[in-house]
């Protein structure tokens, strides 16, 4: 277990797992506490779609069961966490905050779902989400917005946001989200939790229902580095049913996160401060100079290529959006508006079934793949992805790891972007590189703007370098000020996660 | 296309291709809003990229096939409970072709 600088465990899953598995406190009272906060607090916050209680309990009395008879829950015994609701769980409903699926319940469960029970965590619940994970603010759900903990009147960022407040809030310390185009640094930068999107392959997506399947993948948020490590110990690793997981062993980075960095050579990308608030900016020099301190030679860099990759990131999205949520046709599964034949029943149960957001990208990707603009735009913007992949290998030749911010503002106000699509876009501007690349990027909190909203700090690695990527953030982590408590949670919880009363 | 943006028309021949049954001022919308995410895109199109290999996917892996052995699949009654309508084990559809000429 890795442990903090006082020897405990170094964060609220961690200290709630050894606790459990030493029988020092149960799983099922650990479990009613959570379910306890989100109770009295998710009316307001909206994180959650749904909650599982009973589901939740009879796991906690597994666990606890298996504590009593001698043996090994796993590494995450009685540790809640939180399903985005985009991730099949078998046959309870998986919605992905659209109507078209409403009342859908899986015929089987997404591997992570699979490997978390193995591990021992007891899901609590599903989260909210942008539809079909297609926003930077979660407001495109069918079920209505969630809040920013800091600010009830701000958004948690997005699509993940229901997971990001969730975490921050206290309701769960755990808690999975995807990330296409930042789905899970943004909102955990915005809610001022650790999030934290792997290598392309990694995380199988099995289960994770399709958004643009050669951007997306699983990952963890938590409340510490070493919190989201063990989750992603916890989840990764091939999976025989994805054709696109990697043949590698399960990764193992929460054993490596007190590793030296006085070998590493650090680069701040200029191009992602471009435009940031000055209090982001000022946080990532500070992140920066929390490394150097700790040994780590720090330059800046300049990677000109990534200036690209917003506008090819929402050709290429989109592009294969419409093609994977071509099969929402209302003949296998969700909602179906009859009709006299079976085009018209297609077009009007989709029609009704999506919100504005799901259409526009749809239009938008049909548009990009229709003939005699294939080329132009999915084709072009394919070869960017390509020049952009390249930039960041010539990168990585000077560097270990690129340092920059997570996004260009903090928490910025419910309704402010809905009416200027590009504008809302402009939020994931920092993160997009990372998935044209395929490459680990990690968001963890360091401070906060003059309002007192979290600011994030992004750490990005190559292919396979998650070991480096954790150990670099848990250094500055050390560094970061202490968070303060957002306005909306559970404060005995963020202070003692073990739901002692 | 028309000049410098989309009409109600071109949004309204990308939707039938879509499927999706759009009302005139849902396509008045998003005529306007994709015409402005292009201009966005219009950067990338400009880029000179003749030399340039296209990316499709971030991994570089070929086809990936299982060993053919036969396994379970999910349930044929679990998976059709789900369906908006089903008959004889099969997923129940409108008409799909029209009448004899």
């Amino acid at each position: 277990m890795t442990t903090d600088s006082s020897g405990g465990p170094a964060g609220p899953a961690l200290a709630i797992a050894h606790a459990v598995r030493e029988g020092a406190t149960s799983a099922r009272l650990v479990v009613e506490r959570h379910l306890e906060a989100i109770a009295r607090l998710d009316g307001e916050l909206h994180a959650f779609v749904s909650t599982l209680s009973e589901e939740a309990l009879r796991a906690a009395d597994a666990v606890d069961q298996q504590v009593a008879d001698g043996g090994d829950p796993g590494p995450l015994a009685g540790v809640p966490v939180a399903l985005k609701d985009n991730l099949c769980t078998r046959g309870i409903p998986t919605t992905c905050s659209s109507r078209i699926l409403e009342g859908w319940r899986p015929p089987y469960d997404a591997t992570v779902v699979t490997r978390l029970h193995d591990a021992g965590a007891v899901v609590v619940g599903k989260t909210n989400l942008d539809e079909f994970a297609m926003g930077s603010s979660t407001e495109n759900s069918a079920f209505g917005p969630t809040r920013n903990p800091y600010d009830p009147a701000r958004v948690p960022g997005g699509s993940s946001g229901g997971s990001a407040a969730a975490v921050a809030a206290g309701l769960t310390p755990l808690a999975l989200g995807s990330d296409t185009g930042g789905s899970i640094r943004q909102p955990a930068a915005l809610c001022g939790v650790v999030g934290m999107k792997p290598t392309y392959g990694t995380v199988s997506r099995y289960g994770l229902v399709a958004f643009a399947s050669s951007l997306d993948q699983i990952g963890p948020f938590a409340r510490t580095v070493a919190d989201a490590a063990a989750l992603f110990d916890a989840i990764g690793g091939h999976d025989p049913c994805d054709s696109t997981s990697l043949e590698r062993p399960s990764p193992r980075v929460a054993s490596s996160l007190d590793s030296d960095v006085s070998a590493l050579r650090v680069g701040v990308v200029q191009e992602l401060l471009e435009g940031a608030e000055s209090s982001i900016v000022s946080a990532v020099h500070a992140a920066a100079q929390a490394l150097a301190e700790a040994g780590a030679r720090v330059d800046e860099c300049s990677i000109p290529e990534v200036r690209h990759a917003l506008p090819a990131y929402y050709l290429l999205a989109p592009a294969e959006a419409s093609s994977n949520l071509a099969r929402y046709d209302g003949v296998r599964y969700g909602l179906r508006v009859d009709a006299a034949d079976v085009e018209a029943m297609n077009a009007s149960t989709r029609a009704a079934g999506f919100g504005p957001e799901v259409k526009r990208r749809i239009m938008l990707g049909t548009y990009a793949l229709s003939a005699g603009y294939y080329d132009a735009y999915y084709g072009q913007a394919q070869k960017v992805r390509t020049l952009i992949i390249d930039a960041f290998a010539r990168a990585y030749q000077q560097v270990d790891i690129l340092l920059g911010a997570t996004t260009p503002t903090t928490a910025f106000a419910i309704g402010d972007k809905v009416q200027d699509p590009w504008a809302m876009y402009l939020s994931d501007v920092f993160s997009v590189p990372s998935n044209l690349a395929g490459h680990p990027a990690l968001s963890l909190p360091f401070g906060a703007d003059p309002a007192g909203l979290p600011i994030g700090v992004q750490v990005l690695a190559p292919a396979l370098g998650e070991a480096t990527l954790f150990g670099a953030a848990a250094v500055i982590e050390q560094a970061a000020p202490a968070p303060s408590t957002p306005r909306l949670s559970d404060e005995s919880l963020l202070a003692s996660p073990l739901g002692s009363r | 296309m028309s000049e410098g943006g989309l009409t109600r028309e071109d949004a309204a021949y990308v939707a039938r291709l879509a499927r999706l049954d759009l009302t005139d001022e849902e396509l008045d919308t998003y005529a306007g809003q994709l015409a402005a995410v292009l201009e966005h895109a219009a950067a990338v199109a400009a880029l000179d990229t003749r030399d340039v290999e296209p990316t499709s996917h971030p991994l570089p892996m070929r086809n990936v096939l299982r060993n053919d052995e036969v396994r379970p699949s999910l349930d044929r009654d679990e998976v059709l409970a789900q369906a908006p309508a089903a008959e004889d084990g099969r997923f129940r559809v409108p008409r799909i072709l029209g009448d004899a000429p």
